[in-house]
């Protein structure tokens, strides 16, 4: 569908379209700072760019920065997927893609490959993406210095001088107490050689995707009003010592009760009749695929 | 097999949804007229507005019946209502002076130049549950106005203008001012650009006029209470309807479109030594309605975020800023029922294993020993 399609069906065919807002929702000013501030962190990779976040009618914390993004730079041709910890059905990721396909009139999709847009809250698709595509993420907690300074003026200075003394003490005293790094999801990143990002909640297992990836990746945190990226071809690294490596969650033995697949991340859920422990695809359009093979 | 994905799907979706409608609509009740909650939830509505930060009366006893009487929810319905509208400009200035006041007191004097005018106020009211107001029918209503109209002694009209009490001080030189930008510098606004820190006075005051009034209340306690500095004295407290003037967008002449009506403090606060001598430092508070707690919870924290050496909370501009935003604070409150069991199993997995090595550790320890 054209733009000029989604405007004609809406003035002439009452119930498909909503004449009472804009297309995508946000007024094309708002929609056009949005961009702005994407390009800018396309241009920093790493750098959280302050922008002026809109309030929207899904509530602060439930992707509301994504939200805003896929909306800014949605096309009517676009085929969009959201998932929402990997899973396609999932409320969050439901409601979203009613909320976009009400404003926009886009195609939706669960299939990683089919889909131009990706909106995802914690995980990244197990089939590898390609540069035509661009994915969107969720994120809670911008601020990857926030576990060592609360303070934003601090963590922002810290930022520029490149100070992340805190975060390696941080990392050394885990090790020092537990014999091991003990972050599990939201594992800080050096992105480009420069800044060091939260790369929002995914699992350490999806943080190798990330790097030298061809898609491009962008980050919207609605209710902390930051964007940042990691463009296609760009290194990121997680922090990790030389005698303590950076690891993956360890699913080793375990297969997907479903499909069987025995290298994807894995949910673990307990049988509530026998109350046996049971593993499955977090990303389930990816096992739905899988079965049908 | 006994696994259930934890997945909604538009149905599960739609049917909640349509639970909170019923839950809404169910009973033998008459349904609550938007007119009743903007006439007899006057204070609601109010409350509303201003946490929503859009000064419609109408809108918000809708957002309020909508919510089910959920301020937070209400407020948020008219903060996602505000952003579909285009910004078409921004009002003139107005100094309070011009308030059409109908209340205004001072706890620094006693006797004030224009005199207190304690206006409608719950201040003084026994806080007994009055059985009498369970039984509301519209004869017995009409019956209670015209009761309260007949014992009521006519009187004098107020004036247009009172003067400020703390322009009484100003005039003996016993007052700080708070740095004022150049004039030439438009005010922040928070609704477009991100917050910075050390954030402008103007974003600051915008922010808490949108705050919760929870949330200010708490914090400026916080302070009043010993975790802070400031020992306010409520200088002047007003309610009234201010003009709300705007430049007509060809001519640049300006009119006045309408009235708003606010409450605003300002409050005197301990004095500390400036260059030229000691002086009282002032707070001040401005939000939309009726809400003397929230304009007074204001004034006390715009005063606290100025001082120097902030060594509490309240003292702390950023950590008061950044979380005195209602809509902000509930939505990520809330977001904690999404599902969380993907970062939640990459935590067990961190966990097993430190335990592995714990009790790895354990084991030789005891062969040891």
């Amino acid at each position: 569908m054209t733009l000029s399609e989604w405007i004609n069906r809406k003035r002439h065919d009452g119930g498909a379209g909503r004449l009472d807002y804009n297309y995508a929702f946000l007024d094309e000013v708002s929609k056009r700072e949005i961009r702005r501030k994407i390009l800018k962190a396309v241009a920093i990779p790493g750098y959280q760019v302050p922008f002026g976040s809109r309030e929207l009618p899904v509530a602060r914390g439930w992707g509301t920065g994504g939200i805003q993004i896929t909306l800014s730079i949605v096309l009517p041709e676009d085929i969009l997927k959201v998932i929402d910890q990997g899973c396609d059905a999932s409320v969050n990721a439901v409601n979203i893609k009613r909320f976009v396909n009400v404003v926009t009139g886009v195609q939706i999709t669960t299939d990683t490959r089919e889909a131009t847009l990706i909106q995802t809250r914690h995980r990244i698709p197990e089939e590898p993406m390609t540069e035509r595509q661009i994915l969107v993420l969720q994120v809670p907690y911008p601020e990857a210095l926030r576990e060592v300074e609360p303070s934003e003026a601090v963590t922002r200075r810290m930022h520029a001088e490149a100070d992340y003394s805190r975060m390696w003490l941080f990392l050394y005293e885990d090790i020092v107490q537990f014999n091991e790094i003990t972050i599990g999801y939201r594992y800080p990143v050096t992105v480009n050689g420069r800044y060091i990002m939260d790369p929002s909640p995914i699992p350490r297992w999806d943080i190798p995707k990330l790097h030298m990836a061809e898609t491009l990746y962008l980050f919207g945190a609605g209710r902390e009003k930051r964007i940042y990226a990691i463009p296609p071809y760009t290194s990121v690294v997680p922090l990790e010592f030389e005698d303590y490596r950076f690891r993956v969650e360890d699913f080793q033995g375990r297969a997907c009760e479903r499909c069987g697949a025995t290298d994807t991340y894995l949910d673990e859920i307990i049988d509530d009749v026998s109350g046996r422990r049971l593993w499955f695809c977090s990303d389930t359009g990816y096992c739905d695929k899988r079965c049908r093979r | 097999m006994g696994y259930v994905a934890v997945k909604g799907g538009i149905d599960a979706i739609e049917n909640a949804c349509k639970a909170f409608q019923f839950e809404r609509l169910k009973g033998s009740s008459a349904p609550l007229g938007v007119d009743q909650i903007r006439e007899q939830l006057f204070l609601l509505v109010d409350r509303v507005m201003g946490e929503g930060s859009l000064y419609a009366p109408e809108l918000a006893a809708l957002a309020v019946r909508q919510a089910a009487g959920d301020t937070l929810e209400a407020a948020f319905l008219l903060r996602a209502y505000r952003t579909t509208r285009p910004r078409l400009g921004y009002s003139v200035p107005q100094p309070s002076d011009r308030m059409r006041v109908v209340r205004r007191i001072s706890a620094a004097f006693k006797d004030v130049p224009g005199g207190q005018v304690l206006g409608s106020t719950n201040d003084y009211t026994l806080r007994l549950l009055n059985f009498d107001v369970a039984e509301g029918s519209r004869i017995r209503k009409m019956r209670l106005v015209g009761e309260l109209l007949r014992g009521a002694a006519s009187a004098e009209p107020l004036p247009d203008t009172f003067p400020r009490v703390i322009d009484i001080l100003r005039r003996e030189n016993l007052i700080a001012e708070a740095p004022r930008p150049p004039a030439a510098d438009a005010p922040f606004d928070v609704t477009k650009d991100s917050l910075q820190f050390p954030a402008p006075r103007s974003a600051a005051l915008q922010t808490l006029a949108r705050g919760e009034t929870g949330g200010l209340l708490l914090l400026a306690y916080s302070n009043m209470r010993g975790y802070g500095n400031i020992h306010p004295t409520i200088g002047e407290l007003r309610v009234g309807y201010l003009p709300l003037t705007v430049r007509h967008p060809l001519t640049g002449e300006s009119y006045t479109a309408g009235e708003v009506k606010v409450t605003e403090a300002e409050i005197l606060a301990k004095f500390t030594d400036i260059t030229d001598g000691p002086r009282f430092t002032v707070g001040y508070g401005l939000c939309f309605g009726h809400n003397e707690v929230k304009a007074i919870a204001m004034a006390i924290l715009d005063r606290s975020i100025q001082s120097a050496q902030g060594a509490s909370p309240s003292e702390d501009g950023e950590f008061v800023l950044s979380h005195v935003d209602g809509i902000e604070s509930m939505g990520f409150c809330n977001h904690w029922k999404l599902p969380h069991y993907v970062d939640f199993q990459s935590d067990l997995d961190r966990l097993r294993r430190a335990k592995e090595i714990y009790d790895a550790q354990r084991v030789d320890q005891q062969k040891k020993t």
